[in-house]
């Protein structure tokens, strides 16, 4: 799965993920956050575990706890996908 | 809709109920294939379908595959699920040896929290799950002899009123049922020592009764309804 992991696909499967959440697709950006998003704790293990599906890159919760921007969350998975 | 500890007594009963409210049911066993594969017979004679897994709860590396195996055999994600596998292992606090508190604390309570997680993962993608945790009158009420089953208990009503907070907003609901003296094996010795002068309906509850309860809290009606526990004891609490 990794081989196909670039970073446009996975922005566009989190966006995805974000606009399920109930997040407004016209304030995404690689920089707004999380908080003003309003993509809470609950909506953070889901996208986890989207991209455990996606990617087969398994998050932990700490792993999650240390990003604050969707930008952090695309790059975290890309790393982790490398 | 899972089920553990499927294969006789409360376990047996829910899944009955649940198949006859039109849950696909997979029932768990762990030392009684026989009696899960009566009740999948009882189940598919009246109509409904159900499959036997063999499952040891305690087995955390084979919770993944026992909910994988449901899922295949239902038709689609487990969206139900009733923690229902329990032991006993009865002794005062004074003497309960440190085997007899594991085993009982990791049974009726870390293994309901692993199933719950897992299950979760399927749930939460499709905004929509019920789990019911059988905890016990036990835990809220004292038991002298049953320190450990208390602590168990105990501790997986207060698993259910947060872990439904956190999902409720994905239409999951976890709610609780805690019997009190309920006809089965694992309580026929208990029955037998005049614990039934303590019950204000001066009876014990049917394995059935319980179930109806399950049964009310896995449906669509009891939407509304997370993070409760029902007790089922004949007014033993009240």
């Amino acid at each position: 799965m990794s081989t196909t992991v670039t970073p446009e696909r996975v922005e566009q499967v989190v966006y995805g993920a974000l606009e399920s959440f109930g997040a407004d697709p016209s304030e995404f950006s690689r920089t707004v956050t999380f908080e003003e998003l309003d993509v809470d704790s609950l909506d953070l293990a889901e996208l986890s575990q989207i991209a455990e599906e996606e990617f087969g890159v398994p998050l932990k919760g700490a792993d999650v706890k240390g990003i604050r921007t969707v930008g952090d969350a695309i790059d975290l998975i890309v790393i982790r996908a490398q | 809709m899972l089920v553990t500890g499927g294969s006789r007594g409360i376990g047996a009963a829910c899944a009955r109920a649940l198949a006859d409210d039109g849950w696909a049911v997979a029932l768990t066993y762990r030392t009684s294939p026989g009696g899960a594969q009566e009740t999948v017979r009882e189940i598919e004679a009246a109509g409904g379908r159900a499959t036997a897994i063999g499952l040891d709860v305690n087995d955390a590396r084979a919770i993944p595959g026992a909910l994988e195996e449901a899922t295949a055999a239902l038709g689609g994600t487990v969206l139900g699920l009733v923690n229902n596998a329990g032991v006993r292992a009865d002794d005062l606090a004074v003497s309960i040896e440190d085997d007899a508190w594991e085993t009982v604390l990791d049974t009726n309570l870390t293994a309901a929290f692993r199933l719950t997680r897992q299950a979760l993962r399927g749930m939460v993608r499709a905004r929509f799950g019920r789990i019911v945790n059988v905890a016990s009158v036990v835990g809220p009420r004292a038991n002298a002899g049953q320190a450990n089953y208390a602590a168990a208990k105990a501790g997986l009503i207060g698993f259910t009123r947060t872990a439904a907070t956190e999902v409720a907003r994905r239409g999951v609901t976890i709610n609780a049922v805690a019997p009190g003296f309920i006809r089965t094996d694992m309580t026929a010795d208990v029955l037998q020592n005049g614990a039934l002068e303590a019950i204000p309906a001066r009876r014990a509850g049917e394995p059935e009764e319980v179930a109806a309860c399950v049964r009310f809290l896995a449906s669509d009606q009891a939407g509304y309804v997370t993070g409760t526990t029902l007790f089922v004891d004949g007014g033993l609490s009240a």
